[in-house]
């Protein structure tokens, strides 16, 4: 019986060395999925972000057909990256509606108009509260919303180039 | 006069300039008139996790996300809400990740509760064979 135990402290050990392994080989990821996804849309109505596009009220989800819903701002780099996946998006016929976080007119339509505009509306969230009411930890993020304004999906990070196939199917399955 | 007007020049180094050029949310950094209000707001967002600085809660954050969370920790209590109810608010959408002090019946969380109990069993378990073998010694 001693005898055995004396190998504890190697075992012990052992498990150690394996938790502290893991962590280093397969770091944590620190991603935050919204709980919100299978739940509808909350309420919502946030004004125009640039003059010339109305703004989003979530009334604009629930119209019967699929949309996406892209979180985006002027200040963030990887929003840029996703630019010309929306595009090509938008051209494969999906209406993306979006909410811009804590920005200014201004520096939107900057944006817009240096990166392209895909979206048919766009709200402003200036103090994160719609944000806050999604469950999205930040930017960019894109919400795959059915015809009845249920969140099927969250797509969290940039938009790659081979993403595009997997948001077509889920806005196809949701229609 | 010159070394004074280089001073007045460093005033507005670009440091000024930098970070978001949107004011932060109402309340992100303004207390609530009702200190009671105040307290019991404060008292909350020091269990809060800042969703963009997970180490952190958002009381200790500078990040403007934390400073939105924060006002609106601050509207909901001035509205009326409980402070359970503003955490349940944000635990329905983030999970219990967002909250430090996790449920004790909750399927994850439950060890975070139990392990120092039973950690501090062992141990006294271990202390107790011990102090028999002094004795037996003797």
């Amino acid at each position: 019986m001693n005898r055995w135990l004396l190998w504890l402290p190697l075992v012990l050990f052992g498990i150690f060395f394996v938790a502290v392994a893991t962590g280093l080989i397969m770091p944590k990821d620190n991603i935050i999925e919204s709980k919100m996804v299978g739940k509808p849309m909350p309420a919502f109505e946030l004004p125009a972000a640039i003059e010339q596009q109305p703004g989003l009220s979530s009334a604009d989800l629930t119209k019967g057909k699929p949309t996406l819903l892209n979180i985006f701002a002027s200040w963030c780099v990887p929003c840029i990256a996703e630019a010309p996946q929306l595009l090509a998006l938008q051209r494969a016929g999906v209406e993306i509606n979006a909410i811009a976080s804590r920005d200014t007119p201004e520096d939107i339509a900057n944006f817009l108009n240096r990166w392209g505009n895909p979206y048919t509306r766009i709200g402003t969230d200036t103090t994160s509260k719609v944000q806050l009411e999604l469950g999205s930890s930040g930017v960019p993020e894109t919400f795959v919303i059915d015809g009845d304004g249920i969140i099927v999906h969250q797509h969290i990070g940039d938009i790659r180039q081979e993403d595009i196939a997997k948001l077509i199917e889920l806005l196809e399955d949701a229609g | 006069m010159k070394r004074f007007l280089v001073l007045l020049i460093l005033c507005f180094a670009t440091p000024v300039a930098a970070q978001t050029g949107l004011p932060p949310a109402p309340y992100a950094d303004r207390q609530l008139d009702d200190p009671i209000q105040e307290a019991a707001a404060r008292d909350l967002m020091e269990e809060l996790r800042c969703l963009k600085c997970q180490s952190q809660s958002i009381a200790d954050s500078n990040a403007p996300m934390a400073g939105d969370m924060r006002s609106q920790v601050r509207e909901r209590i001035a509205a009326g809400e409980t402070p359970e109810q503003v955490r349940s608010w944000l635990v329905e959408r983030y999970g219990n990740w967002v909250s430090y002090n996790p449920p004790i019946a909750s399927a994850v969380t439950w060890p975070l509760w139990i392990a120092p109990i039973i950690l501090l069993l062992a141990a006294l378990w271990l202390a107790r064979g011990r102090f028999r073998k002094t004795k037996d010694g003797e």
